[in-house]
């Protein structure tokens, strides 16, 4: 339209000068943003390379399987914080999927009319509460109830498994996974929801007249319609999880080294980061935390890339908008 | 959807009884739940104003913070740097977003279109401790912590969002809008200007305000960018400022439960900024789709 419009030279030479100035300057401009977009992802790769590279030189690969994080001897390995991530993002996703389905199932099946906007909006502001709150609340408030309560109960049924052994403690990998379950649970809640009151109403509809309870009807209608949107919600708190730093450096207690027990006290990448990298001394500690942030960037973009690929093969076009939408509310 | 199953009509026992059964234990275990989540947010806001409001005085916001250990001090230099880093950040990152998601929509073919919104939602999900080591290095290192350093940081965690709420709402602009601007002879920039961005403009605060909200309780940058203060309310970028969520993320370390009390006591200012800011975006946000008719 543009084009056609503007080939013809008369009708360029008529238009007044604001346009012939506006048309171009609002291009570049708006183009010149963009590419900063781009710039900033780029700047981000280059500069954490650009810090982590005394470490990546000095330990190559096998810092990745290093279980060590000794500033006197100034030998680093990521392992005891790959371990911390991994297992407590894996608790936190265990626990929040099936209750953000859940909450969704809530909301859009069972929740009478006039309860499902408000709870679905306290939901949602669950979301909104910063982090370092919420790890605020988890040394003062939540950490003691882990360690008189929730622990020794576990440990008194199933104190035989080594993850349940060992003395209970206010902060450890349980506990900072427990506030990740509260911090990703609205933002799987807010996608899946979504997703399911996309669901059409006349295949429900024929689950119902097909005699299925409503159950069934989730079971076979509603679940396997969002799959995809569920499990691209998933990844994306996952993608959350891994990233924290803030409220899991305040409650995971800060140890360097792998503990089987998940009472006992830890560290995640993230967490690390945030608790060493101001005033590390020595000169290959802070290059070691970048090495680390350099781990940490690659998990959460390949976990960003998976989830939206997933969301895209799911065809739900949608969704796409969806997910960045109740991602931003 | 209402009423499943025929339960008037059908005796409910043997398979019938069971499926009833599971269904209701669905049911249930689906309700505690949603439940258990609107408990855990009034649990913590509920901590938050119950061991928050005691400490909260004019004293306390209006007093800058005490040496380290002085817990007889407050917060208003923290107030004061937050909203300096927020602001700074705001004023970079809104138009910024806005001009990405103007030439995504109005300018960039689809694919390059695609592309800038895979760009952002990657932007998006790097952690902001990972974009807080980037303007460490690009800033900090071989220099000194400043606020401007915390507020750049700041803009890139709120650039993805912006852009992105802007993207979804310029896109619900009627297409008829734009068709009769171009017929009438009117410029592409002008009736972006006057036509597309006024339309969509409640959408947009949504998406700005959000951001806002975000990153003024955003910590793990701040603490490499901008955590080594000094004494007193200090206004100058150029300089490292205090910060709420950095106020509160060093109180919640100590181990004194005067420092602890401050902490809830901050802790409740910045949540309530915060909840406030999103109540209000919400309520932009159902006017803009309303008025956009989606």
């Amino acid at each position: 339209l543009e084009a056609g419009a503007l080939s013809n030279p008369v009708l360029r030479a008529r238009r007044n000068l604001t346009d012939r100035i506006g048309d171009p300057l609002l291009r570049g401009l708006s183009g010149l943003a963009a590419a900063l977009a781009v710039a900033a992802i780029v700047g981000i790769v280059y500069e954490v390379i650009h810090i982590a590279w005394p470490a990546i030189s000095a330990f190559g690969i096998g810092f990745v399987t290093t279980n060590d994080w000794n500033p006197v001897t100034e030998n680093f390995g990521a392992a005891p914080f790959l371990y911390g991530t991994v297992v407590t993002s894996a608790i936190a996703l265990l626990f929040a999927a099936p209750i953000s389905i859940a909450i969704s199932i809530y909301l859009t099946e069972l929740a009478p009319s006039r309860l499902r906007r408000p709870v679905a909006t306290l939901v949602d502001m669950l979301a909104a509460i910063p982090t370092v709150i919420l790890g605020l609340w988890g040394i003062l408030v939540l950490g003691p109830f882990m360690h008189d309560t929730i622990e020794p109960a576990l440990q008194s049924v199933l104190g035989f498994l080594p993850i349940f052994s060992g003395d209970p403690s206010a902060f450890g990998y349980l506990t900072a996974a427990v506030i990740l379950t509260i911090m990703v649970t609205p933002i799987i809640t807010s996608v899946t929801r979504e997703v399911f009151e996309t669901v059409p109403g006349d295949l429900k509809e024929g689950a119902y007249a097909l005699g299925a309870t409503r159950w069934e009807m989730v079971r076979e209608v509603v679940l396997p319609y969002s799959r995809a949107g569920i499990v691209g919600a998933s990844i994306l708190g996952l993608g959350r999880a891994i990233g924290e730093a803030i409220a899991v450096a305040q409650v995971i207690g800060g140890a360097t080294a792998i503990n089987v027990s998940l009472f006992h006290t830890g560290g995640t990448m993230a967490a690390q980061i945030a608790s060493q990298f101001q005033g590390a001394p020595g000169a290959l500690q802070k290059p070691s935390l970048a090495y680390l942030g350099l781990i940490l960037l690659v998990f959460a973009v390949v976990v960003n890339v998976i989830a939206r690929l997933i969301v895209q093969r799911g065809k739900l076009k949608d969704t796409d908008a969806t997910l960045t939408e109740a991602e931003a509310l | 959807v209402s009423a499943p199953g025929g339960h008037a009509l059908l005796l409910d026992r043997g398979n019938l009884k069971r499926r009833n059964r599971v269904n209701r234990a669905i049911e249930v275990a689906s309700t505690i739940a949603a439940l258990l989540a609107v408990a855990v947010l009034l649990l913590v806001v509920g901590s938050v104003l119950l061991k928050g409001l005691g400490a909260l005085s004019i004293h306390f916001l209006t007093t800058p913070t005490g040496l380290f250990g002085d817990t007889s001090g407050g917060i208003s230099n923290a107030i004061v740097g937050s909203a300096i880093m927020v602001g700074l950040a705001a004023l970079m990152a809104i138009p910024v977003g806005l001009l990405v998601a103007i030439y995504t929509t109005e300018f960039a073919g689809p694919r390059f279109g695609h592309a800038v919104r895979f760009v952002l939602d990657i932007l998006n999900g790097v952690p902001t401790i990972i974009t807080g080591i980037f303007v460490f290095g690009l800033m900090v290192e071989g220099n000194k912590q400043s606020g401007f350093a915390a507020s750049v940081a700041l803009a890139i965690i709120m650039l993805p969002i912006v852009a992105r709420t802007a993207q979804e709402v310029l896109a619900l602009v009627p297409a008829n809008l734009k068709e009769a601007a171009h017929a009438l002879g009117i410029a592409r920039w002008r009736s972006t200007v006057r036509i597309t961005v006024p339309t969509a403009a409640g959408g947009l605060i949504t998406g700005a305000l959000l951001a806002v909200a975000r990153v003024a309780g955003e910590t793990a940058p701040l603490i490499l960018l901008s955590s080594i203060y000094g004494q007193g309310v200090l206004t100058e970028p150029g300089e490292a400022l205090a910060s709420i969520p950095i106020f509160i993320f060093q109180s919640s370390e100590s181990p004194s439960p005067e420092a602890h009390t401050q902490a809830w006591a901050a802790a409740l200012i910045l949540i309530a900024f915060v909840l406030v800011l999103n109540v209000v975006a919400r309520a932009f946000y159902a006017r803009s789709r309303k008025r956009l008719g989606a």
